[in-house]
């Protein structure tokens, strides 16, 4: 009967899927790294160059394992019990996140490794059409009317909240910490804005690919990424001449680790991001280093900004989180007018 | 079928004009245009960007989880349609509108009940942990959630199938002396096999395709637990346009084998079907 024949014929397939995969996985010391979007070159590439090095020092075979999404959402992910051993996201409030609720790391994290746990900074920037036709210069030609803004959601991208607390930044500082000038100049701004996206990657690919807006507020190292790796002459990067200093931070989930075994290998990991490879791998990804030495190299790389952090404008992301992305913050109050 | 209707020519012209530029503006068109995009390099770029490890990888759990979740729904799709055609109990109804719900359930709401069972702080998670067992965020989850979203298809197919056969075929061989078994075997396969098929067809669409249930439990790690239409999404925000085409059009050449399979089917079920019905 042609069933049996069906059962025969699938039967080895079955077997030989199911198998491969546990068999091959059950050798091998694995590592699993949850960052944030604009992170993924650079991680394919420190990745390779950090299994070289642990060969190197221990003869051990490592496979780096990497997960994408947007900041938040990936917090939420390890919360609801994804096992990672170390965390690159894109701001410290989403690795807060992880401390409170699930307790997985200690609440000092940020100050068990250098430069408040950053291996890299960025900044926002601007990125245009070729010839820059609505002559798009700083941030106040943002809220002109007749401007399409793509920038993601506040709600659940961390880009998104590094763009908003930026423009909120430079307004507090054009109007001298007026709070109600600077809300009304996000609300102009907002309002120039057509869609939100849901992440850093999916606002690029809707500006790039889908053609939608005049301007997209992103990433330095993102910025960089669409205009070298792909259609080049078809956009122009914007510094503004002011912006906040982005400081994505990175972190060993401890208890993760720890039921792994794979702790000394995951400090190992992040320790290795401040050495002159990670920071020269980061730096050929756009990411600016802390390294002095190699941020001179790549000097020509990263014009020069004036740059202002959280701590200076916001007091801490943990505040800055408070009042204006909860329920209720300063950001639902412009959305919903 | 030749009679002529009522409506003139003309107006039943325009009509299948304006169906026809409808079904090829909104289905022929998007289609191509995978095909296009994704061969527009040339053939040796989209045949390495398919061997890509990550897509492999992509391949092969899609594949683990149809294999796995397509037999288990077969069985209990034929378990339950024969319990619910053949005997009364109480509670049919409920059990009818149960194999139902995932079909209308929103697939982010399938997902999200597996992180709400299995998840670190869901109803079962921290027995799991205790025991060293994870299953959020690994395949099994996706395979998990991948039989609740699939359960009704085999059922919803055999059902009505079942009803308008009857049941004298049966009750005919259990009065000769043959068992459950051979009675199931012998006399209610052969007479369901065309629409089993179909719903296994069905089945293995949509194990293969389903997004939005598994990408909740997926966790996104590639190489471990990314689906293809999954990794078909990250190719796609990784800019690699070809890679993500070339992958979607392994997925749109599954659903064309599915949609010339069930068309074959319910070709070679007609022709079985035919001398029945003119017998009657």
């Amino acid at each position: 009967m042609k069933l049996k024949f069906l059962l025969i014929f699938f039967l080895p397939a079955i077997l030989w899927i199911t198998f491969s995969g546990t068999v091959s996985r059950a050798k091998k010391i694995t590592l699993l790294n949850l960052s944030y979007d604009p992170t993924r070159e650079l991680y394919e590439e420190f990745n390779n160059a950090f299994a070289k090095h642990w060969k190197n020092q221990t003869g051990e075979d490592v496979t780096i394992y990497q997960s994408h999404g947007g900041s938040g959402k990936q917090a939420r992910t390890i919360i609801d019990g994804l096992e990672a051993d170390v965390v690159t996201l894109a701001l410290a409030y989403d690795i807060d996140a992880i401390a409170e609720r699930a307790g997985l790391l200690d609440q000092n994290w940020q100050s068990l490794l250098p430069n408040n746990s950053c291996p890299y900074t960025s900044t926002i920037v601007f990125l245009v059409r070729k010839g820059n036709p609505k002559n798009i210069r700083d941030w106040d030609d943002l809220a002109k009317p007749g401007i399409q803004i793509i920038t993601p959601n506040p709600k659940i991208s961390g880009g998104a909240r590094w763009n908003y607390l930026a423009a909120w930044g430079v307004a507090l500082h054009k109007w001298d910490r007026d709070e109600q000038k600077a809300m009304s100049f996000l609300k102009t701004i907002f309002k120039n804005v057509p869609v939100l996206d849901s992440g850093a990657r999916g606002a690029a690919t809707t500006f790039i690919e889908r053609k939608i807006g005049d301007v997209l507020i992103t990433w330095e190292n993102e910025a960089y990424l669409a205009v070298n790796k792909l259609a080049g002459d078809q956009f122009e990067i914007i510094v503004p001449s002011l912006s906040i200093l982005a400081e994505p931070p990175v972190a060993l989930v401890k208890r993760n680790a720890d039921q792994h075994g794979t702790r000394r290998m995951a400090e190992e990991y992040l320790k290795y991001l401040y050495s002159e490879e990670g920071q020269i791998i980061a730096a050929r990804h756009y990411f600016r280093p802390q390294s002095e030495s190699v941020a001179q190299r790549y000097a020509d790389q990263f014009q020069p900004v004036k740059l202002f952090t959280i701590k200076d404008v916001f007091g801490s992301w943990k505040k800055a989180q408070r009042t204006h992305f909860s329920d209720g913050g300063t950001f639902d109050q412009i959305y919903e007018n | 079928m030749s009679q002529s209707r009522q409506e003139p020519t003309i107006i039943r012209r325009i009509l299948i004009t304006i169906a026809l530029w409808y079904i090829g503006f909104f289905l022929v068109l998007p289609l191509m245009i995978v095909f296009a995009s994704a061969l527009h390099q040339g053939v040796g770029v989209y045949l390495s960007s398919l061997h890509d490890p990550m897509t492999l990888a992509a391949i092969r759990l899609t594949l683990l989880t149809a294999v796995v979740a397509v037999p288990l729904n077969l069985f209990f799709g034929i378990a339950a349609s024969w319990a619910i055609v053949k005997f009364d109990f109480r509670g049919k109804n409920l059990l009818l509108t149960l194999i139902d719900l995932p079909l209308s359930v929103s697939p982010v709401i399938s997902g999200l009940i597996y992180v709400l069972l299995f998840g670190a702080h869901g109803a079962w998670g921290p027995w799991l942990k205790a025991h060293g067992i994870q299953i959020i965020f690994t395949p099994a989850a996706i395979i998990l959630t991948t039989l609740f979203v699939t359960f009704p298809l085999v059922a919803r197919e055999l059902i009505p199938m079942m009803k308008t056969l009857g049941n004298d075929e049966e009750e005919a061989a259990i009065t000769l002396g043959a068992g459950g078994f051979k009675t199931f075997w012998y006399v209610t396969l052969p007479n369901i096999k065309w629409g089993l098929l179909y719903g296994v067809l069905l089945c293995n669409a949509r194990a293969m395709g389903e997004f939005g249930a598994v990408s909740v439990v997926s966790g996104h790690i590639r190489g471990l637990t990314n689906t293809l239409p999954l990794h078909i999404e990250i190719l796609y925000n990784e800019y690699q346009f070809t890679a993500a085409f070339a992958a979607a059009s392994l997925l749109v050449f599954l659903a064309l084998v599915t949609l010339v399979a069930k068309s074959l089917i319910e070709l070679k079920f007609k022709a079985e079907q035919m001398p029945l019905l003119k017998g009657k």
